[in-house]
């Protein structure tokens, strides 16, 4: 496995009386996008600014590609670019200027061309001189990545990136998210509470809530071990129901022409022979088993 | 690192239109004092005369450039500390307010730098606002009213100095004043860093000085004993440098209570500053 560039251990945060974070671990490898997954106010917003240096943990370990945050912030930090909510830049600058004034203290050297590369690159190129006050939220956010990307960071952190964003500034910021992955080779970590984005971009993945870790690994393995609904879409339901019933396989509900089965994913193909077998049309079959039930599953325990 | 910061921190302030108001503010009052001085200046000089006349006989240009340029100093130094609040303070709680400082804190420079870098900017537009004080107290008063020697009211008395025996007394009274308004940008971004808002250091800031004046100004025993040490009974500290001879142990006293107030304050913004969370 490749080398961690995150290790959170026993991660504690707390306000008075109050625990925001009580008990969060994870481990992010290189070269993966890692989601984090939680429901509002899990405690996400807080260990990312953890990990950022922005707040000081009240107990537990941060590592950062193997060094501890609280004693090595800039080296750290000089190796992440990140979005933390949403980015905010200063409104009576351009978009240019903006981006000018993080990369001279990101502690690299960053030239116009690379600024306007990085404007290329998230689709901003032509409005480098507006000034920001014209820009919308989803220009907004491009342009956080653009800050982000400038210094062409390892790490890149990015919270609720896709907050209040049309559907197709969704995909835009998917799309950029599996291009920093697949083309530069970036580790990722996404923080979110859409579950189809991080089902779709995420390799591993920490579900937290209540300020605790539930569930942490690799993402299919994570949807593997819980058990399927596979529906069956079908021509003669009443026949199919039957079959069902002289084969003893129990756990299946008949809804219109659908048949819910919950089994496992070799059983599945078992079935859809004897379907075919007994001369029942298969017009579709659809996995139901998503990250959204389970992650309804595991924060609703 | 430093020295990038404190320029980006430039840029912010040259970019900000709040950072003009300032500069606007006192084109105005001064060209309006100004003004009124061409207009009825002469009234003014015989109020500053008519208590020595049966025992002085004063000659030459008396309503001239130094002496309008001491009334506006005087004038003025009063709401400049606003004017300089309204920027100073707005420099961490601004960041904040707006959601900037988040990505502000998370580049590798230290909370330590990025402040201290704030607060040379800060001094920084101070010195040009004094600076633009001066050009337009004294440039343009000699420039409309020609040159002579000043007369200062005191309250024991009134003295005058020789025109050629001004200008170092202005270079240095201004210098004291920046000190002063350099202690008013202190406390303003010491507040700034305990809120997150922009308006609150502004009021906090105008409240203090406020406070402490009414403290310095009521004849009141219990108040003897602190007076000395309020940062507002030596804000007009640059006055002593139109006293003849100089009053040097009361000006060392006034820039080591200003400069104290500066070191404190600012330790205590820095200590605020490092271990601030930041939730906006």
């Amino acid at each position: 496995m490749s080398k961690k560039i995150i290790e959170v251990k026993n991660l504690k945060k707390n306000y008075g009386s109050f625990n925001a974070v009580k008990n969060v671990n994870f481990d992010v490898f290189e070269g993966n996008v890692f989601g984090f997954l939680g429901p509002n106010g899990a405690g996400k917003s807080t260990t990312i600014r953890i990990l950022l240096s922005l707040i000081s943990p009240s107990g537990g370990n941060v590592k950062l590609f193997g060094k501890d945050i609280t004693t090595n912030r800039d080296f750290i930090l000089s190796k992440i670019g990140c979005i933390v909510e949403k980015p905010d830049f200063y409104k009576y600058l351009s978009a240019e200027k903006n981006i000018e004034l993080f990369a001279r203290i990101s502690g690299v050297k960053v030239d116009k061309s690379r600024i306007h590369e990085m404007l290329e690159f998230v689709g901003l190129r032509g409005r480098e001189k507006d000034k920001l006050a014209g820009f919308s939220h989803g220009m907004k956010q491009r342009l956080g990545f653009a800050q982000t990307l400038i210094h062409d960071p390892e790490l890149i952190i990015l919270d609720e990136p896709t907050t209040g964003l049309d559907p197709q500034g969704i995909i835009d910021i998917r799309n950029l998210i599996l291009q920093l992955k697949n083309e530069r080779n970036k580790t990722v970590l996404l923080s979110s509470h859409i579950l189809s984005e991080i089902e779709l971009i995420a390799d591993r993945m920490v579900i937290i809530n209540k300020g605790e870790t539930i569930a942490e690994g690799n993402v299919q393995d994570l949807l593997n071990a819980q058990e399927l609904i596979v529906a069956y879409t079908v021509d003669d339901i009443n026949k199919a129901k039957q079959i069902l019933e002289q084969n003893e396989i129990p756990n299946f509900t008949c809804l219109n022409n659908e048949i819910l089965l919950h089994t496992s994913q070799l059983q599945s193909a078992e079935i859809n022979k004897l379907f075919c077998s007994n001369e029942i049309n298969v017009f579709s079959m659809e996995t139901k088993r998503k990250l959204e039930d389970y992650f309804l599953k595991l924060v609703n325990h | 690192m430093f020295f990038k910061s404190t320029y980006n921190e430039l840029i912010k302030i040259i970019a900000k239109p709040r950072s003009y108001l300032g500069l606007a503010a006192i084109t105005l009052i001064v060209g309006l004092i100004l003004l009124a001085m061409k207009l009825d200046g002469g009234m003014y000089i015989s109020l500053l005369t008519s208590p020595f006349e049966e025992s002085l006989t004063f000659e030459g240009n008396l309503l001239n450039g130094n002496l309008v340029g001491f009334i506006i100093l005087q004038m003025l130094i009063i709401h400049v500390p606003l004017l300089i609040a309204f920027v100073t303070g707005d420099l961490v709680s601004g960041e904040a307010a707006m959601g900037t400082i988040r990505m502000l804190l998370t580049k590798p420079v230290s909370r330590t730098k990025i402040l201290l870098s704030k607060y040379l900017a800060g001094c920084i537009y101070t010195f040009f606002v004094l600076v633009w004080l001066a050009f337009m107290a004294i440039i343009m008063g000699k420039w409309l009213f020609g040159i002579g020697d000043l007369m200062v009211l005191k309250s024991d008395g009134l003295v005058v100095l020789q025109q050629e025996d001004v200008a170092w007394r202005f270079f240095f009274g201004f210098a004291i004043a920046f000190l002063s308004m350099v202690m008013i940008a202190t406390l303003s971004l010491t507040f700034s860093c305990f809120s997150e808002n922009s308006i609150g250091p502004i009021v906090s800031t105008m409240g203090i000085i406020i406070l402490f004046t009414i403290i310095g100004t009521i004849e009141v025993p219990l108040f003897d004993t602190i007076r000395p040490y309020l940062f507002t009974t030596h804000m007009a500290a640059w006055r002593f440098m139109f006293d003849k001879p100089l009053l040097l142990n009361e000006l060392w006293f006034s820039l080591t209570v200003l400069l104290a107030h500066i070191f404190v304050l600012l330790g205590i913004a820095l200590y605020k500053f490092q271990r601030k969370d930041i939730l906006s």
